[in-house]
């Protein structure tokens, strides 16, 4: 009995204790890689035509809580800063984009977003958290990297949309 | 009556060699592979204590193995956040209705968050009970009474694991259950994966409505352990494991067992039952859900349970969820269950006290139950004038079929002891309640 | 072997799989929709299905592994 107890403690300690750091931002200066796709003003978009641009890409899904919290934040963002050279692109995960849509209606925003229904954009950037947020520099280098989305986040992208911007 | 000594055997046991402490241990994960007859067939009997005391020390290094690769995985999870859930009130009448009895009442359930780290739950639960069932009316005459039960809880989440505090408290006339539990739940291996472990204690005070003197306590312990795993864009499993350990008083104190007694001119009499001290169970389900291309849902599950008593149980069900137009989803469900009965389980015996445990409870006996389940939800569209993101009122219904094999129906008159006709009866159960999410 | 010891070596297995990091998650956060949807809940209305339980345990032999809680979309 107290062998066990000692082993399920311990492995409830151990449970609690393992408390990862929340990976906000990482550093790189890959290529972005370019694609096309549809956006919800029903024209195709390329990410290459951005070129000159900061570009933040924001990939997100209909189901994902905290990707709806930050999605009025990155409007006002895109309405800040798209007179310096700066644009959001919203990515919409999901393969239906019925459920999106219903999503925009009830919370509009100004930049345009993007059906990904076949994941290849998705693929392309190894998405591995909802929502997944991309800083792209004017020449078309990936060089911030957030994964999810806490209340705060918004402070730490306007000051990288202000340092790519003035670069 | 080797299966019944073998819990108190296995008790007894516990001072001697500590190598096998683990194995013995109540509310021990190894108490899962002790009931041989649940997993490999073999009966619990004496002779073989040395195989199993080996199998034991196996057993428990595969357990500390499960647990270790288990911290392993813990440590290369990357970070995105889990989710405690979501804020929602449920108001229920629910209703049971078959066999001669009568139960039902209200049950509220109130979830409320703070700050996304902390998730506090309320339940509050009457049973009102009206019964003149087969077990009352042989042997005594009909009754009333209520059953209320609280229950609380509060959930902490940190990243991705979630630590939760339960506490319930039931009270009748003749029946108080405190428990109180702790759970555990991680999700990793890019969030495919949750592992859930809980421990829980609970003790029972058992009286009888029409003795003052008498009161016994009832202490219990439960163990589970339920890994649900994302397989595909489309499929999610889960395996659990649940073991409960009871010690105490295990009788219904008003329940009686049937012996043959010449001197009685219907040919037996009743006494009252005998239960062993001790039961230790286990149950182990498997459950599938799958997503369906027309935006329904098809589950299916299979749980396996065997007890120190005897008892062997086997169930299935599938259910379907079908969303429709207009906020409506439907629901249908088909369950099958069998158990074999008790080992001091007997319709009538041979005389009184023929053995050392002895009863007739139909639970106890070999039997099947067959339920089949409707169901609608109607997702309100006016969202209560901005008060609620969403409301449903649900209305569920399920008709079971309980068929006894060994249990006979001693109010049918003009037979020999023995010779009556097999019980069974049919159970409706409603449920109807408003879910508010906020 | 007993099943469940053969059980508890696949639960093993899966779990060092799981802490080395050679086999990726395979399914996607971007492939969740399906398993984010309402109907794709082991347990949907826990206040209902509670009772449910209840009503069974009482009147069967068996007990516990219900379900009941946890769900495995990580969806958020």
């Amino acid at each position: 009995m107290d062998k066990l107890a000692k082993i399920f403690i311990s492995a409830i300690i151990g449970l609690g204790v393992i408390a990862t750091t929340v990976n906000a931002a990482d550093q790189s200066t890959d290529k972005a890689p370019d694609f096309t796709l549809k956006s919800n003003s029903g024209d195709n978009m390329r990410l290459a035509e951005q070129r000159g641009n900061v570009v933040m890409l924001n990939f997100w899904a209909s189901w994902c809580g905290p990707c709806k919290q930050e999605m009025p934040l990155l409007d006002e963002l895109h309405k800040r800063y798209s007179r310096a050279g700066f644009t959001i692109i919203g990515v919409n995960v999901e393969r239906d984009p019925e459920d999106a849509k219903r999503v925009l209606r009830d919370i509009p925003v100004s930049f345009p977003v993007l059906f990904d229904t076949e994941s290849s954009v998705s693929k392309a950037y190894d998405v591995s958290a909802m929502p997944t947020t991309v800083m792209i520099d004017r020449d078309g280098k990936i060089r911030h990297l957030h994964k999810g989305f806490k209340p705060g986040y918004e402070n730490e992208y306007r000051k990288q949309i202000k340092q790519l911007i003035r670069e | 009556m080797g299966v019944i000594d073998w819990t108190s055997h296995v008790a007894r046991r516990t001072s001697h060699a500590k190598t096998t402490i683990l194995c013995r241990s109540g509310f021990s994960p190894s108490r899962l592979l002790m009931h041989g007859k649940l997993f490999d067939g073999l009966k619990a009997d004496l002779q073989r204590t040395e195989q199993k005391r080996a199998t034991c020390d196996v057993r428990r290094a595969t357990i500390q193995t499960v647990l270790c690769s288990l911290l392993l995985a813990l440590l290369s999870f990357s970070a995105t956040a889990a989710t405690l859930p979501e804020d929602r009130l449920d108001i229920m009448y629910h209703a049971y209705k078959g066999g001669g009895a009568t139960i039902d009442g209200p049950s509220v359930l109130v979830r409320k968050k703070f700050a996304d780290k902390i998730s506090v739950r309320g339940n509050y639960y009457t049973d009102f009970v009206s019964s003149a069932s087969i077990d009352v009316i042989a042997t005594a005459s009909a009754y009333e009474e209520e059953r209320t039960e609280f229950s609380g809880g509060i959930d902490y989440l940190h990243n991705k694991t979630t630590m939760s505090l339960n506490v319930t408290s039931s009270s009748e006339n003749d029946y108080d259950a405190q428990t109180v539990g702790f759970s555990i739940s991680q999700d990793f291996f890019g969030d495919l994966t949750t592992l859930a472990l809980g421990y829980s204690v609970g003790s029972d005070t058992v009286r009888r409505r029409d003795d003052d003197v008498f009161e016994e306590e009832v202490d219990r312990q439960q163990f589970s352990i339920t890994l649900t795993q994302i397989i595909t864009p489309k499929l999610v499993a889960s395996l659990g494991v649940e073991s409960i350990v009871d010690e105490g008083f295990l009788n219904n104190p008003y329940r009686q067992y049937r012996f043959l007694d010449a001197t009685e001119t219907r040919g037996f009499s009743y006494a009252l039952e005998q239960y062993p001290g001790t039961r230790n169970s286990d149950a182990v389900a498997l459950r599938g859900l799958y997503y369906l291309p027309w935006h329904a849902s098809v589950k299916g599950e299979y749980r396996r349970f065997a007890d120190s008593w005897g008892i062997e149980a086997d169930s299935v069900e599938f259910g379907y969820t079908h969303p429709w137009k207009h906020g409506l989803t439907f629901e249908a469900k088909l369950r099958h269950y069998k158990q074999d009965q008790a080992d001091f389980y007997s319709d009538l015996f041979a005389f009184q006290g023929s053995q050392n445990f002895l009863a007739r409870d139909k639970e106890l006996s070999t039997f099947t139950s067959n339920t089949i389940g409707i169901g609608v939800s109607y997702e309100l569209p006016n969202k209560l004038w901005g008060l609620a993101e969403k409301s449903t009122v649900n209305l569920f219904w399920d008709r079971i079929a309980f068929d006894y094999d060994n249990f006979r129906d001693v109010t049918a008159t003009g037979f020999n002891p023995g010779e009556e006709p097999l019980y069974s009866f049919d159970a409706d159960v409603i449920r109807l309640f408003l879910s508010v999410w906020y | 072997m007993t099943n469940l010891k053969r059980t508890a070596i696949a639960l093993a297995t899966l779990l060092t799989l799981g802490g080395c990091s050679s086999i990726e998650p395979w399914v996607k956060p971007y492939e969740r929709q399906y398993l984010a949807s309402d109907i794709m809940q082991f347990d949907r209305d826990p206040v209902a299905s509670g009772y449910l339980h209840h009503v069974f345990q009482s009147r069967e032999g068996a007990r516990g592994a219900e379900g009941g809680s946890g769900g495995g979309c990580g969806c958020n």
